[in-house]
């Protein structure tokens, strides 16, 4: 067994060489530029940096608390009612996620009014994040036991006590990953704030952002990127240390019940409200998009499917890896998955700028090549498809495997008939995540000197930095078939998983 | 299991290269030009027709990739990083804010077009050595919405002082010069027109009356301009002295929906440079001066919304009616704004937004 545990952990190699490789070492080199001429020290004592430091830190903190809040009535509604439609919520559910932000927050400003504040910011992050929270925490809420918190309530227990006693310990590592994820994403948060926020609001990113895109003031670039870094990387060790913790192993399978329309009723209205009146206010500038599409924007669609493809296949193979490594616990597998989550709260300048100065002599002179963008968004997508995997993983009742194993199952066996079919569940549902991430990125592809058409996002960014209602009104309708094509996908990927469960 | 291997190879091979430290060899051997394919380097707003390159490669056997990346600073930056082993052939706009840092950091390997005589003189001028190649310009201007002013009988504001004037209060938005460059070319024209040491003073007004700073062009034009897709409330708007012929839908109409305030504008040329270090310097060669041709040059208007270079090309219709391109424009030295760029911004930021 103990030989076991241990190749399995051999798995976690290719990831970690993976990140090493694309991730680790461009912005070792970068940071490591900035820093050998000194002075980090007088960029740390500046009095607005801290300013931009704290904004940074209790938006996203903020960001992060409504989209769990927000999350988590959605998450429960869908999976524990059985209703009409239900799968088809969860797949749209994704949409929003995948769109651009400059879109995104211009639909938001023209609902605000053209209003700059802080709201804003908070509302636009709750639509991205939502999703995630729904998404990380749906698949392990539905296969949790009914049957202990009903113990719990004919002992007496009150709904809250139930809540706090038995559901959420229960629930709790899939909650702090979700929450894990959101937080990076709200702190790292660039086009929100810029648009959203107003030029009075800055994020350590935009600073980041402007000191070395625009000024190369790589020196505190560097040190700012290594503030990030440390912090988020302790967080992030954290973070992993706690999920471990807060697994607690139980018999995993579908438990769901038919759905109450008081408790139903509101929370999808709510959710409809948050999510379909921006959608709405998005379409309505579309204007005619029969004519939108055109041949470039069919070519930057095919460019889309084409990279996301790729780099959801990348990121699943190393993220199955990863995962099951992960799953084994120990310290190393602790730092494997802080080290997988760090490209997300990392500024995509310093990678970009990192890649640049790293990859920069034939025959592995990646600046500009095919591979890049889809190399990029694999390493994004990865910590989303270990951290679907992960919680399942974690939760097996070692007493399903003894059972396996007394019935004369060999280790193989057993891990194929027990954790292959939860793997493979998690898998499809974070191998779509990381499709769906692909198709919306901007801000890492933007940064990317690419080759060849653009991708719809990117394409959508051209679109909007050039004058004339029509180039607008094409840049939201190549928006809403953004929206459409992810969704089309997510409800494939949803209907496979599904048919999968009931074979 | 077998899955791994592409990572092992790439790093295998990547430590490899890294160990043998060999350099290429350079520029001694003859270079074939015909049959050669070169990478030119740009910003996300570089486009050309269908067609134009591909006449390019005919005619002269060159292959042409376009790489694009963000913006034009961050291009320029990006060279900087990689100098002597350049992403590409040639690099795409540059323009006079950023020349000078592009000048004195020698990423390009200069080169004076026979073409250079058909430019317009003051663009090339810019670059006495050579170093870079004029192909684009145009101004960014204030521009107003001539349906909004008409509605409330107010005359649209004609220069810059009256943009502090109470009557035009909290209609005028502007993109940040922090974060974007029609933003940072907008501050440099108040520079100009004020002077360095009285520029803030007039924000400062601009901000008592009311001016809403943006985070770039974008949200400014099409989400509070009241002129253009996004009919916002604000009827002024730094935008570009081409941006009117957009707006006009009607092929046939007298007059354009938004104007252009013609003493705001201050002068944007980009610039076309061979990268230094590249291994195919004739072919870049070749490549600018095809771009300073007729073909090359009227394509530009209708895709990139910018003036050509060259003063003999005819535009558009709708340009020669409704854009504007000044004969003396505000202007700021690309070595002055090198200077102090920096320092501007920030003092920017302390006066507007701090």
């Amino acid at each position: 067994m103990e030989r076991r545990r241990s190749r399995l952990t051999l798995l976690g190699v290719a990831p970690a060489l993976f990140v090493l490789l694309f991730f680790a070492w461009p912005v070792a080199a970068i940071v490591a530029r900035g820093l050998s001429g000194g002075g980090v020290t007088d960029v740390l004592r500046d009095a607005s940096l801290r300013r931009v430091a704290w904004f940074t830190v209790w938006q996203a903190v903020l960001s992060t608390a409504c989209a769990v809040a927000l999350g988590l009535p959605l998450a429960f509604v869908l999976a524990r009612y059985r209703f009409r439609g239900r799968s088809l919520v969860e797949s749209l559910l994704v949409v929003p996620f995948v769109l651009p932000t400059v879109v995104v927050g211009a639909a938001f400003l023209a609902l605000l009014h053209g209003e700059q504040s802080v709201r804003g910011v908070l509302l636009a992050h709750v639509f991205f994040n939502v999703p995630v929270v729904v998404r990380t925490v749906t698949p392990l809420w539905r296969k949790l036991d009914p049957r202990f918190a009903d113990a719990a309530r004919t002992l007496g227990a009150g709904r809250v006590q139930v809540w706090r006693n038995v559901t959420l310990p229960m629930l709790r590592q899939a909650v702090l990953a979700a929450a894990g994820i959101v937080f990076l994403f709200t702190f790292t948060s660039f086009g929100v704030v810029l648009l959203l926020g107003g030029p009075r609001r800055r994020t350590l990113e935009v600073e980041i952002y402007q000191r070395t895109a625009q000024q190369l003031d790589l020196r505190s670039a560097a040190a700012l990127a290594l503030v990030q870094l440390v912090a988020l990387g302790g967080l992030l060790l954290w973070s992993s240390r706690s999920q471990a913790r807060a697994a607690v192993r139980q018999r995993l399978a579908d438990h769901t019940q038919p759905a109450r329309l008081v408790v139903l009723v509101p929370v999808l209205l709510t959710a409809f409200a948050l999510f379909g009146l921006p959608m709405v206010a998005l379409a309505r500038r579309a204007g005619r998009w029969s004519s939108a599409v055109g041949t470039v924007g069919r070519a930057a669609l095919v460019m889309s499917l084409r990279t996301a493809l790729i780099a959801a296949f990348v990121a699943a193979v190393l993220g199955a890896m990863a995962g099951v490594a992960i799953a084994r616990q120990g310290r190393v597998s602790r730092w494997l998955d802080a080290g997988l989550m760090l490209p997300l709260g990392t500024s995509a300048v310093t990678v970009g700028f990192g890649l640049l100065i790293t990859f920069n002599r034939a025959p592995v002179d990646l600046r500009g090549s095919a591979v890049i963008v889809p190399l990029a968004h694999a390493l994004i997508g990865l910590p989303f498809v270990v951290r679907s995997v992960v919680p399942v993983l974690r939760s097996i009742d070692p007493r399903q495997r003894d059972a396996a194993a007394m019935l004369g199952a060999t280790p193989a066996q057993t891990w194929w008939s027990i954790d292959a079919p939860l793997l493979r569940r998690g898998l499809l549902t974070g191998l779509a995540f990381a499709f769906a991430i692909s198709l919306g990125e901007f801000g890492a592809t933007s940064f990317l000197i690419r080759r060849g058409n653009p991708t719809l996002p990117t394409l959508i960014g051209e679109l909007l930095g050039k004058p004339g209602v029509a180039n607008n009104q094409q840049a939201y309708a190549l928006a809403v078939i953004l929206a459409i094509v992810t969704a089309v996908v997510m409800v494939l990927v949803d209907a496979l998983n599904m048919r999968t469960d009931r074979a | 299991m077998h899955t791994k291997r592409p990572v092992l190879v790439t790093l295998a091979v990547a430590l490899m290269l890294s160990a043998s430290a060999c350099s290429s060899s350079s520029s001694s051997t003859k270079e074939v030009v015909e049959g050669s394919t070169i990478t030119l380097v740009t910003h996300d707003s570089f486009a050309v027709s269908d067609g134009i390159l591909e006449a390019f490669t005919k005619a002269s056997g060159i292959t042409v990739t376009v790489a694009k990346g963000k913006d034009a600073g961050v291009m320029v930056n990006e060279a900087v990083l990689t100098k002597g082993k350049p992403v590409g052939d040639v690099l795409w706009g540059t323009d006079n804010t950023l020349l000078s840092r592009a000048v004195k950091e020698k990423i390009f390997r200069p080169y004076k077009s026979p073409e250079l005589g058909k430019l317009d003189k003051a663009a090339v001028d810019l670059v006495p050595g050579g170093e870079a190649t004029p192909v684009d310009r145009g101004d960014v201007c204030i521009n107003t919405d001539t349906a909004y002013f008409a509605a409330k009988n107010l005359p649209a504001p004609t220069n810059l002082d009256e943009l502090a004037d109470p009557k035009y209060k909290d209609l005028f938005v502007a993109p940040s010069a922090a974060t974007s460059s029609p933003g940072l070319a907008f501050l440099l024209a108040t520079v100009a027109k004020y002077g360095p040491d009285k520029y803030v003073e007039y924000w400062k007004k601009l901000r008592a009356n009311g001016v809403k700073i943006v985070d770039g062009w974008t949200t400014a034009y099409t989400v509070d301009f009241s002129g253009s897709s996004g009919k916002g409330t604000r009827p002024i708007v730094v935008s570009y002295g081409s941006s009117p012929p957009s707006e006009v839908t009607d092929p046939a109409a007298a007059s354009a929906p938004t104007a252009v305030m013609e003493s705001s504008c201050f002068r944007q040329v980009e610039f076309a440079g061979i990268l230094a270090g590249t291994k195919h310097p004739l072919a870049a060669q070749k490549l600018i001066d095809f771009m300073l041709s007729d073909a090359f040059q009227a394509d530009m208007p209708g895709q990139m919304y910018v003036f050509p270079a060259r003063t003999d090309v005819k535009v558009p219709d709708a340009w020669a009616k409704f854009a504007v391109l000044p004969k003396t424009p505000l202007a700021v030295s690309p070595s002055d704004i090198a200077t102090n760029r920096d320092k501007w911004i920030k003092q920017w930021n302390d006066a507007v937004l701090g």
